[in-house]
């Protein structure tokens, strides 16, 4: 049976992981390689990596600690941030990313996603929806934001998670702006409106406090993965006791391996 | 975990570790397979053209995608014939994802004729609840084989594909090694003489996968050594040191 993810997110600026609420107050967290080999001695299903300074100029630089971080850590590795091109989406995964998340480039030109697709098959293709929700209407709404939730673009988060599937995104990376760095818990709402459709997987990020938020991300979200950041860098909980909740709850979960 | 010299000077004597070729036809991520074969011990050799193969032990066929602009690229480095004719000669081989799907007569995904070493089609994987199949699935053998020594029967590997290899006849069911159930259950694992493919990615499933392609090289190193497959001295499968 598939097992249900729980993925540790490092935000990376200038080569080092940082901690702390996504885009300000930035503190200095380690070595990504080191951080990411520690998570995946702990369990974890999988690494998500996003540099969130982006800069084009220090593209090598991510492009290096890609490598390293990939032949340390042997579980699978999703890398984003600042992503425009087929031959930027190249550039990663040849230094050994296996999947690539797209976001601002692909608001901006919707045809990266199936391009990108076409070229490395849509399973490399994650296309992450940073959502925020809207007025106060009795129907909750979200619409997406881009550049690291500083821009307001207007278009329907639902919509749009439906659309990038369409066009070739083999996996939605959905945040709630509202709930990132809060730890007050998953939108639940948001991922039940967009996990009932679409088919591809749906990675719940933003809010995690807590293993029941991981629960519910899964049992009322319909999240096939569970990302959070700052409650495992700061080993407020460890993967170990998340998953245990989570198969206490009787989802199906990969166990953590004895230690070699 | 200490790195590994990929760029081996020419020249460099024998030094008793198994060749692995791993072909590279632009077909994804080679950083983490090489790095892995490394790690379990094994000379990694980057094979782009018929070349390399002339100079290896084992081939290693990795790749994720469709079949189509794979058999294309392949076809353009001119390495289909060097790779069908390292299979007919019972030479070791281990093909991971496409690798495997590449094995059978064609594929459902764009009808791409393949190497029709193993009969059977390339095929969507049926009634899946999400697609693609991405993350830790069970994979349960059919039998045993020396590719799984001292892994736990249904442990878990790490899949990323929609499509998996249907083989047909006796040929091909008698080559189903383990199964994994995604919806319906799909064949995960193949074996004929020396070929095993993996529908999953084991230089991305952690102990287990690093165990698997340990295995693989003691596999290979004992058909290189001419001392047949079936018969491959094995150890507990452990890792040393890893």
């Amino acid at each position: 049976m598939l097992r249900r993810r729980v993925i540790p997110c490092l935000d990376v600026a200038d080569g080092r992981v940082v901690k702390g609420t996504r885009f300000v107050d930035l503190v200095d967290e380690g070595d990504p390689p080191e951080l990411a080999d520690r998570y995946a001695r702990e369990g974890a299903d999988e690494i998500v990596f996003l540099d969130i300074t982006a800069a084009p100029e220090r593209r090598g630089t991510l492009l290096e600690i890609v490598e390293r971080t990939a032949r340390r850590a042997f579980i699978p590795l999703t890398v984003g941030g600042g992503v425009r091109t087929v031959k930027e989406m190249r550039d990663v995964l040849r230094a050994g990313a296996d999947k690539v998340s797209l976001n601002t480039a692909a608001v901006a030109d919707p045809t990266l996603i199936s391009r990108c697709a076409g070229r490395f098959g849509r399973q490399a293709v994650v296309v992450a929806i940073d959502a925020r929700r809207t007025g106060g209407g009795a129907e909750p709404g979200w619409e997406v934001l881009v550049r690291g939730g500083r821009g307001v673009t207007g278009i329907d988060a639902v919509a749009w998670a439906e659309r990038a599937a369409d066009l070739g995104a083999g996996e939605l990376l959905v945040t709630s702006i509202d709930r990132d760095g809060t730890q007050s818990g998953f939108d639940t709402e948001l991922l039940k409106a967009i996990t009932s459709r679409v088919s591809v997987p749906v990675i719940a990020s933003g809010g995690a406090s807590g293993p029941a938020d991981f629960v519910a991300a899964v049992r009322d979200g319909g999240a096939d993965a569970v990302l959070a950041a700052s409650i495992f860098h700061r080993r407020i909980h460890s993967i170990a006791s998340v998953k245990a909740a989570m198969a206490a709850a009787g989802l199906a979960v990969r166990p953590v391996e004895e230690a070699a | 975990m200490t790195s590994v010299d990929f760029e081996r000077p020419v020249g460099q004597p024998d030094d008793g570790r198994l060749r692995v070729a791993v072909v590279d036809y632009g077909a994804g991520n080679l950083v983490s397979i090489e790095q892995a074969l490394s790690t379990v011990g094994a000379r990694v050799v980057i094979a782009r053209d018929g070349g390399a193969l002339d100079e290896s032990d084992a081939l290693v066929v990795p790749g994720v995608g469709a079949a189509a602009p794979a058999m294309e690229r392949l076809g353009r480095r001119g390495l289909v014939r060097p790779i069908l004719d390292w299979i007919n000669s019972g030479r070791p081989y281990l093909g991971i994802c496409l690798g495997l799907q590449l094995l059978f007569e064609m594929s459902d995904e764009d009808g791409a004729d393949t190497l029709g070493v193993l009969r059977g089609r390339t095929v969507r994987l049926e009634d899946a609840p999400t697609l693609p199949h991405i993350g830790w699935n069970q994979v349960e053998r059919t039998r045993d084989h020396v590719l799984f020594s001292g892994i736990a029967p249904a442990a878990d590997f790490y899949f990323v594909h929609s499509y998996a290899g249907r083989p047909e006849g006796v040929t091909g069911e008698a080559a189903i090694l383990a199964t994994t159930t995604h919806g319906r259950p799909f064949v995960s694992a193949i074996d004929h003489d020396t070929v095993l493919g993996v529908q999953f990615h084991p230089e991305r499933s952690s102990g287990d996968g690093l165990r698997l392609l340990a295995n693989f090289v003691r596999w290979a190193t004992a058909i290189a050594a001419g001392q047949g497959a079936r018969y491959a001295p094995l150890g507990a499968g452990g890792l040393g040191g890893a």
